[in-house]
């Protein structure tokens, strides 16, 4: 019954790259709705984890379970179309196109009868979306290139959120972001959650992570040292699992 | 309005010196060598003619730069594809020797794409290879003769022919940049191009084969350099090992001024015909003037010189 209920169920996951073992024997359980945030310092291995769970890293061993199902994902596209969305720290927007082709990287819209590009589709769908979240951006056809980094973070937090359907895998979605921008982005979160969607978050502002989950899971070196219930906890102790000084 | 104000931003710096590149030579060599007949209607149709090959090279190399690959050895192609097409056509009817042409060409591209797609090779030094490697292939396949090609239907189709009184060379041209601007601009497979030239990592993420749109990007490059060399062939009604030598830096130079990126996520099909016709133009007024052809070459290399800065100018940044 329980297990039915997890979004993502994570067993025993291990990743070396070559001789470094990025992740060492980690497990988590994510339920629809729940946003679970992922903590630890510089080089824990926090981005490898998410991007093991994206299909970008396939686990060196360990399961990864999506509503219950084993799935091995052979790259990011087969763990998208299940509807698992990541906004990668790295962003991953392709900075010469516009944005509303960014928007639909991979799934762009055609018309009959021959299959073109519905560019006037891509680009209102884009505008209605940016203007939906309050991403502040000239318009839906600037070059990427012209924005600023927390535009583009906008975008590409826009972009999850639009596609996503199950999961939704932030990466230090708001390291770019100004207070307002911030406290947008949260609201954000907070809707998803609202809509069901289970959100593993990764950031280094303990009261982001405070304010926004409801379990944060710490990493030290690739182990993972544990989970703490968010009510249940206090900032004093996250800040020394993290850095195992008690 | 936000359609047209996306245009006028589409409107760079880079792209702008292409026309301007082009009305500037273009009006130059019409007050200089008036009187050497570079207005006449003749000249100016022979210019399109004689670029035709070059500009569907061109074509196919914007999908390649702008995919992030290069192709340097697309003009050794041209004589492959040109000779296997003028030997087929010796014993076999028009159909063969088109497909046979065609199909080297794709079929080159197709081996340089699985090298780089695949091996992960990087495209520079797999064409500088297959360059030499297929340049060897043209000499030996005839022992450096060149061949005549007699198909009366082939040299009007593919060189000296008319349809409605438009030479078939420039229905080549224009069929050739139309259909490449519309797979460029306005498909999937385009995108997906630009996508894998700007960010890899980005294209795989969001789902994008990259390394297929490699693969394809290189088919499409041989195979327009196929093509190109059915058009030698026809215009010049026999194939030889020398032809496409002269062509690679015309062609990547016509590319580049036309705003295609150099590293890719970023180009032009209609820029790479203005590109390629500024070069035509540049060859005729350069050989109107009478100038040595050792001359030429400098003066030629000069200008690509200038134009390829200016046009490369802010991305440098
Ligand atoms: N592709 C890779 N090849 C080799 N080692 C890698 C690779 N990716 C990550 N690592 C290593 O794995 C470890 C974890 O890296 P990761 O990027 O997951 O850290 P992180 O917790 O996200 O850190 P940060 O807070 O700085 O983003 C690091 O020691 C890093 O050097
Ligand atoms: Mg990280």
């Amino acid at each position: 019954m329980t297990a039915e209920q997890n979004v993502l169920s994570l067993t025993n996951i291990h990743k070396a790259f070559g001789g470094v073992v990025a992740i060492q024997d980690f497990s988590l359980n994510l339920k629809a709705g729940e946003v679970v945030a992922l903590v630890g310092d510089n080089g824990a291995g926090k981005s490898t984890l998410i991007k093991i769970v994206s299909g970008v890293y396939t686990p060196t061993s360990g399961s990864i379970e999506l509503d219950g199902e084993e799935t091995s994902f052979s790259d990011a596209s087969s763990a998208r179309s299940k509807g698992i969305e990541v906004v990668y720290q790295d962003l991953a927007l392709a900075d010469q196109q516009p944005v509303f082709m960014n928007m639909f990287l991979g799934r762009e819209l055609t018309k009959p009868p021959f299959g073109l590009l519905d560019k006037d589709r891509m680009r209102r769908e884009s505008q209605e979306l940016v203007d939906e979240l309050d991403v502040r951006i000239p318009s839906a056809s600037s070059t990427i290139s012209q924005l600023s980094g927390g535009q583009r973070q906008g975008i590409a937090i826009a972009r999850a959120t639009h596609w996503a359907s199950k999961l939704i895998l932030l990466d230090e979605p708001t390291a770019a972001l100004g207070v307002a921008e911030t406290a947008r982005v949260e609201g954000l979160i907070e809707n998803l959650k609202k809509k069901n969607l289970a959100i593993l978050i990764i950031s280094h502002s303990l009261d982001q992570v405070f304010r926004l989950s409801d379990r944060i899971c710490v990493l030290r070196r690739g182990q993972q040292i544990g989970i703490r219930e968010t009510a249940k906890t206090d900032k004093n102790e996250i800040v020394s699992m993290i850095t195992g000084v008690a | 309005m936000t359609r047209v104000t996306s245009r006028l931003n589409g409107l760079d710096f880079q792209q702008a010196v292409v026309y301007f590149g082009f009305l500037a030579i273009f009006l130059f060599f019409a007050v200089t060598l008036y009187d050497d007949g570079f207005l006449t209607q003749r000249n100016l149709t022979n210019i399109v003619l004689q670029t035709a090959p070059a500009t569907i090279m061109a074509v196919g190399l914007v999908f390649a730069l702008s995919a992030g690959e290069i192709d340097l050895s697309f003009g050794s192609i041209v004589a492959v594809s040109a000779l296997s097409c003028a030997v087929i056509l010796q014993d076999y009817p028009l159909p063969f020797g088109v497909a046979v042409g065609l199909g080297v060409g794709m079929g080159i591209g197709a081996f340089n794409g699985v090298l780089i797609a695949y091996l992960k090779l990087p495209s520079f030094l797999v064409t500088l290879a297959t360059m030499g490697l297929f340049a060897g292939i043209a000499r030996s396949m005839t022992n450096l003769r060149s061949i005549p090609v007699m198909n009366d239907t082939f040299t009007g189709i593919f060189g000296s022919g008319k349809l409605f009184s438009v030479p078939s060379l420039v229905i080549w041209t224009v069929i050739g940049v139309a259909v490449g601007h519309l797979i460029y601009r306005h498909t999937r497979f385009g995108a997906h191009v630009l996508a894998t030239g700007d960010n890899p990592r980005a294209a795989q993420v969001s789902g994008i084969k990259v390394p297929r749109v490699r693969l394809y990007v290189m088919m499409i490059c041989g195979g327009c350099a196929g093509l190109a060399g059915l058009l030698y062939a026809g215009r010049l009604q026999a194939a030889k090992y020398t032809l496409g030598e002269s062509d690679l830096m015309t062609v990547i130079a016509a590319v580049i001024v036309g705003g295609t990126a150099l590293n890719g996520g970023k180009g032009s099909v209609i820029g790479a015909l203005l590109g390629s016709l500024l070069m035509g133009m540049l060859n005729n007024g350069l050989i109107l003037m009478n100038l040595k052809v050792s001359d030429q070459m400098i003066v030629r290399g000069l200008i690509i010189l200038v134009a390829v800065a200016l046009s490369l100018r802010d991305s440098n940044r």
